[in-house]
């Protein structure tokens, strides 16, 4: 018996997730495959975490359209799915008087793309806000509507609440090949076998350009891998509140100094076009080059203070602005292909993607209205998706009330951000269930700490194994390959260690 | 069990100095004394450095950690010690209050005469020794590596690499040479050994492991396990020299490349720290810039013997103790003035019954309601009144003010409480 499905998303990042969660609202069978063993394992996972105001992208460009028109979707999203989000607003720093014309350039694109409240501030307003500034800042431009959020919180949140709705999500299936009937894709061939449904969504992100391919769309679109490697800081020693972006280049939006929701501040990224879609190494190079181009905005960085890195590889894509008359060729792909029924084509979704992601998943669902879907509305579709507690972020007083619902609360396994066994054990059986220690410390933060999860790996990987009811050798990173544990010691017998 | 509101010494943490801190604390007159550990046994990393070496110069004897550390836990037991485990201290104020976790006992407040910093250090991770290559699984701490096989019984790897030559890193070694695990290379940038000689001698040189020094890592291979790593001999300036480049096979790179203070709970309490050592600026007697908060052991500064580690600890918690009593002392002098009838408050709040024999003093308060007739302004005592004057009316605009004199000393002695009323006569 061959699963049947209505719609089925191929990628389990945050544009794959929040189309799912946007299709979950809507009568039939939704179903997320994601080749990974957790949701957001590509670029959602590792990147800058800032919701876009929408000045950056060149005006008439799909990318201006969907950030523009996306950001003011985040306070609401944010409220029903329960994810981290602050309006923070963020700055275009310009050092030294020459830099001055780029950032009111910026201003007058961001007027065109319609981005409300920004202003020009000068040299001395720019200081009195950010203490630690290049004191040769000349102006900055103030976006008031830049946000930060919580990349992986966003991105599991909008999964588990279509789950909620529904809708499934399988992972460590990886998409292998279309299934048609003449010209209409009606499901595809993965490693787990085979999925049937009337609609496919291509979400997959770095390689959406093979995906594509095998549907015979756009043989001429490749994406390449933006690689950006950031820096994180202890936020014990290093505090920077604010979202401080460099004048762009050609190379991109440059090399930033942020604060995160987790108040650590990061550094990053550079951007370096590399061929391999899987390397996520950190160079010595890179590392050298963020240092420098974040010092260009605060000197008094030191690189003794960072804590931990990570790399994200952007799927820039060489898809043309349809717009006539803007020769742009980065623009979003998002469509239904004429000479394909049953597919939409997403690919070169890299920054503003995340920022874009609700409108991206809204503009999905008017591009299959338009192609003649009719979507009838669950009555019982709740848009609510609880936030579960973070035991660090709570007063005393809840502290002691959770302790008193759930005593597993009171137990501190990740001592240096406070995350406890309660909240653990509650990813583990959540709608999108976490499975492998990297799954949980997105979703907790825990072992993003000083010792980078020294004291607490032993013990997830025990709660993991008990928890799961299987052996802690099967417990991984990040999926099959990722083991930590390879054999006993001589002579000793295994026991469920806790 | 259970646990007080209010501890005379309370100790945060039950390692080596803890617990000499605990015991000490305890024989120097402290009567509640707190111990509180995280993990769910007494000892701290001691249970899981299960070679010899330890307790040369406090017993005399060559004993493994676990055996070294269970001597102090015998000890403290015997004297009547509170041990809470598997307890995660979240909070300590500069007014000695401790906010404590735990799945046993919920979430907890404590109050302390006296507390001792005693949390260790913790290794230094990868990020701070800022390695190039991919995140794969397989690097992990030499430390961690150390639960896992000394405490859980796991092998994390079959094929080691250690970069530094800390002293965790080399008996991490030799224990995995035990194990039958081969490990391949110990790598130190520095141009010396950062451990002691001795685990050179006993843990690298007679299992021959080779140590390289002035080498590290160049890139870490392998997306998923660690598969190799790239090492590179390094300059004065540690920057590395081309055509040194040797790929070495492994699946598991571990990192011994410092320790760190643990202080995060000492910043909250408004202890200084020295940016060199990482730990509290610390007086002879161990005593931090926060009157009564102590510090001892690895959370000062790094040791290389467990021996000194226990010796700052018996001074830390003698220290803390006579803290303790003579804060208890002073704290014992006071009573408390309560508000008692149409009274809403009083200052001051307390009492120093010693000062009251010294000279008179003025208690002022404010009504909570006026009374438009005589009325009676009363201090009394828990069973006798000590003083009573009257007024022709009180309002709550008009401050009120009672003199205690001296020569009521005596009788305010007598109780523990001082309630002041104000009342028509006509009640009376």
């Amino acid at each position: 018996m061959q699963e049947k499905y209505d719609y089925l998303v191929i990628g389990g990042g945050v544009v794959g997730s929040m189309i799912a969660r946007w299709l979950s609202r809507y009568e039939g069978r939704v179903l997320l495959i994601e080749k990974e063993a957790d949701l957001g394992m590509g670029c959602s996972s590792a990147n800058t975490a800032i919701v876009h105001a929408g000045y950056d992208p060149l005006p008439g460009s799909l990318k201006a359209l969907m950030n523009v028109r996306a950001n003011p979707m985040w306070d609401q999203l944010a409220g029903e799915l329960g994810f981290a989000f602050e309006r923070r607003g963020d700055y275009v720093v310009a050092v030294g008087e020459e830099e001055l014309p780029l950032v009111d350039k910026l201003m007058q694109q961001g007027i065109k793309n319609g981005v409300p409240g920004m202003r020009m501030i000068d040299g001395a307003e720019m200081r009195s806000r950010e203490r630690d500034i290049n004191p040769e800042v000349s102006g900055a431009l103030w976006a008031s509507t830049g946000g930060l959020c919580d990349p992986f919180q966003v991105t599991v949140a909008a999964a588990e609440n279509a789950v909620n709705n529904g809708a499934t999500v399988l992972f460590n299936t990886a998409f292998e090949d279309f299934i048609w009937e003449g010209s209409r894709i009606i499901g595809v061939k993965t490693n787990r076998g085979d999925f049937f449904a009337r609609w496919v969504i291509n979400a997959a992100g770095i390689y959406s350009d093979d995906v594509m391919h095998k549907a015979g769309v756009r043989p001429e679109f490749f994406i390449k891998a933006r690689k950006g490697e950031y820096f994180i800081f202890d936020r014990a020693e290093v505090q920077i509140h604010n979202v401080l972006f460099p004048v762009p280049s050609s190379r991109g939006k440059g090399i930033l100094v942020t604060g995160t929701l987790h108040e650590n501040t990061i550094i990053g990224p550079n951007a370096n076009i590399i061929d391999d879609k899987e390397d996520t190494s950190l160079t010595k190079e890179g590392m050298d080059e963020l240092l420098s181009g974040a010092q260009k905005l605060i000197p008094s960085l030191n690189l003794k203070h960072s804590i931990a890195n990570f790399v994200g590889l952007r799927p820039m894509g060489n898809g043309p602005c349809l717009t006539p008359g803007i020769n742009y060729n980065n623009d979003f792909v998002i469509e239904i292909p004429e000479k394909v029924q049953g597919f939409v084509n997403l690919g070169g979704i890299e920054s503003p993607g995340l920022t874009s992601a609700p409108a991206i998943a809204e503009r999905v669902v008017d591009l299959m209205k338009d192609a003649g879907e009719i979507f009838i509305d669950k009555k019982d579709w709740d848009p609510i998706r609880p936030a579960r507690p973070r035991f660090s972020k709570l007063t005393h007083q809840e502290r002691k009330l959770l302790c008193e619902i759930d005593p597993r609360y009171g137990r501190i396994i990740c001592r240096c951000e406070n995350v406890t066994e309660g909240e653990i054990v509650a990813e583990i059986h959540a709608p999108v269930p976490a499975q492998t220690y990297d799954a949980i410390k997105r979703r907790t933060w825990l072992g993003t700490g000083r010792c980078q999860g020294g004291f607490d790996m032993s013990r997830v990987v025990a709660i993991l194994a008990r928890e799961m009811g299987t052996s802690p050798f099967e417990i991984t990173k990040r999926g099959e390959g990722s083991e930590y544990l390879i054999r006993t010691t001589k002579n000793v017998e295994v026991e469920n260690v806790d | 069990m259970s646990i007080k509101k209010q501890y005379d010494v309370v100790v945060i943490g039950a390692g080596p100095s803890g617990l000499a801190a605990a015991i000490e604390a305890k024989k120097g007159g402290a009567d509640d004394v707190l111990v509180i550990e995280r993990d769910v046994e007494l000892g701290g990393i001691l249970l899981q450095c299960i070679h010899n070496g330890f307790g040369l110069q406090t017993f005399k004897e060559d004993l493994p950690g676990p055996e070294y550390a269970q001597r102090f836990i015998n000890e403290a037991k015997s004297l009547g010690i509170t041990f809470l485990m598997d307890t995660m201290v979240m909070d300590v104020t500069s007014q000695r209050k401790l906010y404590l976790s735990s799945k046993d006992f919920g979430y907890l407040e404590v109050d302390a005469h006296a507390i001792v910093l005693a949390m260790g250090c913790r290794e230094r991770s990868r990020a701070q020794v800022r390695i190039p290559g991919y995140r794969p699984n397989g690097v992990f701490t030499a430390g961690t590596a150390q639960r896992w096989v000394n405490v859980e019984g796991f092998m994390p790897g079959n094929k080691f690499v250690i970069l530094g030559s800390g002293d965790i890193g080399m008996i991490m070694a030799r224990r995995l040479t035990f194990e039958g695990a081969k490990v391949e290379r110990v790598l130190e940038i520095q141009s010396y050994l950062s451990g002691l000689s001795r685990n050179y001698v006993q843990c690298l040189e007679d299992w021959g492991i080779p140590l390289q020094l002035r080498h590290t890592i160049k890139k870490i291979h392998g997306k998923n396990r660690v598969e190799a790593i790239e090492s590179v001999a390094v300059d004065d300036k540690w920057n590395f020299i081309p055509g040194t480049e040797e790929i070495i096979s492994c699946d598991t790179l571990l990192l011994s490349v410092g320790l760190i203070p643990e202080n995060e709970l000492s910043k909250k309490a408004g202890v200084m720290l020295d940016p060199v050592t990482g730990g509290p600026f610390v007086d002879e007697h161990f005593q931090t810039n926060v009157p009564g908060i102590f510090a001892a052991g690895n959370v000062v500064h790094v040791y290389d013997l467990v021996d000194y580690v226990s010796m700052a600890g018996f001074e830390a918690g003698k220290s803390a103790a006579e803290f303790a009593l003579a804060e208890k002392e002073r704290a014992a002098r006071y009573i408390p003035l309560k508000a008692g009838k149409n009274v809403r408050y009083i200052v001051p709040h307390k009492l120093d019954k010693k000062a009251l024999e010294q000279g008179d003093i003025s208690l002022q308060m404010r009504v909570t309601q006026p009374i438009e007739e005589d009325v009676w302004l009363e201090v009394r005592g828990e069973e006798n009144s000590i003083v009573r004057r009257s007024e022709r009316y009180v309002r709550p605009g008009e401050m009120v003010t009672i003199v205690l004199k001296s020569s009521m000393a005596a009788e305010v002695e007598k109780t523990g409480v001082l309630t002041v009323d104000i009342y028509p006569k006509s009640e009376a």
